[in-house]
């Protein structure tokens, strides 16, 4: 399982530019499913065929933050905004990388009042380049934050879990998953970060019975966070709600269900700010039961996000009996 | 010349029937079906000869940013709400036209004699404005304007300096114009040029037009923003006026389909047109709606670069006009099955 988020947390793949991690999820599932496809936006959807059951949504968004280039200055410095929600206070001195694997240092121009946290239009990345001509980057590139993987016990720091290790979650489930009577369509989505575009196309185009989305979310217990019931290590969380959804009570209850009949802890999510791609699922053509599993994460959009490991193979465990069952809500 | 009939007449989102006009009388000659939708698309249909079964459609928006009237006072003034954005600094003094009967008025301010201190540096927001028609009392106003009315800017169209023009509403009649020139030429698929409504207050047009079209690739043609007078520091003039048609990357609301960023790119090395792209991350376009329409559509955005748009008045380049109308054509020819898929 290391082994798996670590390949997923260091690949690039930013909003926007999703072909190198597709490529390597490509490669992770294409043996063990039926059916593989691409669609217009760049959404990668596998089907794991089931037995007469119902259609299964099952989301993990494969994009990271990440900046863009919006300028090249003559002395070869590049001015950036942010792709997705990329703070200011999280880059000085921070390393992002490009798809073409140069590295840039996050540079800030002298400051007015040291103790305010600087704009972007303070910011600035420094590649090394001489000039403009000789800069090895251009505008439109993406970069991401630059930083590999680091096993602490059961603790675990990388940048991208948000939302890799649900990418790594469903990789896990269709490994291992056996004699599930549903039709599933694993879709490793594009664009979340820039508003869960690629969930609004490809739930339209698999029109599912069930969506489940698998992400991170927030947690409460580090020194003076504000307040959430949700703490790293005490289980995957099942949401009840976030800024733009309210889980499909029925889907909640059968979540709830599996990981007690499995003896799994887990956690009640109630997250006030931010969402994910289930808010679009849920909304797609009629309306779609819609619910979601997250991973609590420390540190979310920064370049040194916190997971521990136990709550990832938990949620593995969890999704494993939920979609075992017939009843996909109660 | 389209551009300054197109610049000069009115249509503020929601009310673009006079738009629609000049544009359906000057491509019927060049299309074989044309529709208006229910929320008041152009829908031009341009048949292939068969040989590339796929529908293309290219969207460019009628409506233009303004002013509606809300609330008429004993004196006879007429208070309004901006449509669209709309900086509320420029509005003082500036001469519009009120309602279908195109009432000339002016946005009052108070003369500089008369200002205190504090309020040569404050912004006047649009809603303690009026606008003057010279009405003496609330009855005559009303014989000549109505609640709900829309107000337009009073700019005529105008040639400046070298090959550059002057007007309203490039933002986006200059795309309009150069749908209007596209539909002229035959191409080997179905194209459907939309002429879109209302995508200043939120895409509305275009999300609707595409989803009944289901288009298999899609283009937005925009006039765009040009900032590249002098700067302080040396950062990005989002486009530059005389510098080729601008190829968008990504803006707000979507991020072009790469292949579609190619073949543009291709298509104007091979045929010397110059270019250029759009700083990321600013504005937003109707391909914004149309990309997520139904299971997705693969969409690109290519703008001529405006100076001073969402103003009274703005700049463009001839040349650039001229040369998005060829970069389109070059493009829409090299247009091939492979541009419209990502593995």
């Amino acid at each position: 399982m290391v082994e798996l988020i670590k390949a997923l947390t260091e690949t690039y793949g930013p909003a926007g530019n999703e072909a190198r991690i597709r490529q390597l999820l490509k490669e992770m599932v294409k043996d063990k499913v039926d059916e593989l496809k691409v669609d217009a936006l760049g959404n990668l959807i596998a089907l794991k065929k089931g037995v007469g059951g119902k259609k299964v949504m099952l989301a993990a968004h494969m994009d990271e933050i990440g900046i863009v280039v919006n300028y090249v200055d003559e002395k070869g410095f590049l001015r950036f905004s942010a792709m997705g929600g990329v703070f200011p206070h999280t880059l000085v001195g921070n390393r992002v990388e490009f798809e073409n694997g140069v590295v840039g240092v996050i540079g800030v121009e002298k400051l007015d009042s040291p103790d305010k946290v600087p704009g972007f239009d303070k910011l600035y990345i420094d590649v090394g380049a001489e000039n403009r001509e000789s800069c090895p980057v251009k505008v439109g590139d993406i970069g991401v934050f630059s930083r590999p993987l680091v096993v602490q016990g059961n603790r675990l720091i990388a940048k991208a879990f948000d939302d890799r290790i649900g990418c790594a979650i469903l990789v896990k489930l269709v490994e291992e998953l056996k004699d599930c009577p549903h039709d599933l369509y694993i879709v490793f989505t594009v664009q979340e970060e820039l508003g869960l575009r690629g969930a609004i196309t490809s739930a339209y185009g698999i029109a599912p019975d069930v969506g489940i989305a698998v992400d991170v979310t927030r947690t409460g217990d580090t020194p003076e966070a504000p307040k959430m019931a949700v703490s790293l290590g005490k289980g995957p969380a099942i949401k009840v709600k976030d800024a733009r959804m309210v889980s499909h009570p029925g889907v909640r209850q059968a979540l709830i269900r599996a990981a007690e009949e499995e003896g799994i802890p887990y956690q009640l999510e109630v997250l006030e700010g931010g969402t994910t791609d289930a808010a679009a699922i849920q909304l797609t053509r009629e309306g779609i039961p819609t619910g979601v599993i997250s991973i609590p994460c420390r540190y979310i959009h920064t370049p040194s996000e916190m997971v521990d490991l136990r709550d990832v193979e938990n949620a593995v465990r969890l999704l494993r009996r939920y979609l075992s069952s017939d009843e996909l809500w109660v | 010349m389209l551009l300054k009939e197109l610049s000069e007449a009115r249509g503020v989102s929601g009310n673009e029937e006079k738009v629609r006009e000049i544009i359906r009388e000057h491509i019927k000659p060049y299309v074989n079906e044309i529709s208006v939708d229910s929320m008041g698309n152009l829908i031009a249909l341009k048949k292939g000869d068969g040989s590339l079964p796929i529908k293309v459609m290219l969207a460019a928006h009628m409506d233009e940013i303004g002013l509606m009237i809300t609330h008429i006072d004993e004196k006879g003034y007429l208070y309004f709400r901006p449509v669209g954005g709309i900086d509320e600094r420029i509005l003082p003094g500036k001469r519009v036209l009120v309602g279908d009967k195109a009432i000339p008025g002016v946005i009052g301010l108070k003369p500089i004699h008369l200002l205190k201190e504090e309020e040569r540096t404050q912004i006047v927001p649009a809603e303690r404005l009026a606008i003057d028609i010279g009405a003496g009392d609330k009855g005559s106003a009303e014989k000549v304007v109505n609640i709900g009315d829309y107000a337009t800017f009073d700019v005529a169209f105008q040639e400046l300096g070298s090959r550059r023009v002057k007007g309203k509403a490039f933002d986006d009649r200059a795309g309009c114009a150069v749908l209007a020139e596209l539909v002229k030429e035959q191409y080997p698929f179905d194209l459907y040029a939309v002429f879109t409504v209302q995508e200043e207050v939120g895409l509305r047009g275009a999300k609707v037009a595409a989803y009944a079209i289901e288009p298999d690739v899609a283009f937005s043609i925009e006039g765009t923003v040009a900032d590249d007078l002098p700067k302080e520091k040396d950062v990005s003039p989002t486009t530059r006026l005389g510098h080729g048609p601008a190829i968008t990357l990504m803006d707000r609301s979507f991020v072009a389909f790469h292949p579609l960023v190619r073949l543009l790119v291709e298509a104007a090395e091979a045929e010397g047109i110059p270019y250029q792209f759009k700083q990321p991350l600013v504005g937003g376009t109707d391909s914004g709606a149309i990309h997520l329409t139904k299971k997705g559509v693969p969409s690109a955005t290519v703008a001529v670069p405006c100076r001073y748009i969402h103003s009274p008045v703005s700049i463009l380049s001839l040349d650039d006009f001229e040369n998005t109308i060829r970069l389109m054509k070059a493009a829409l020819k090299r247009l091939r099955p492979e541009h419209l898929k990502i593995e």
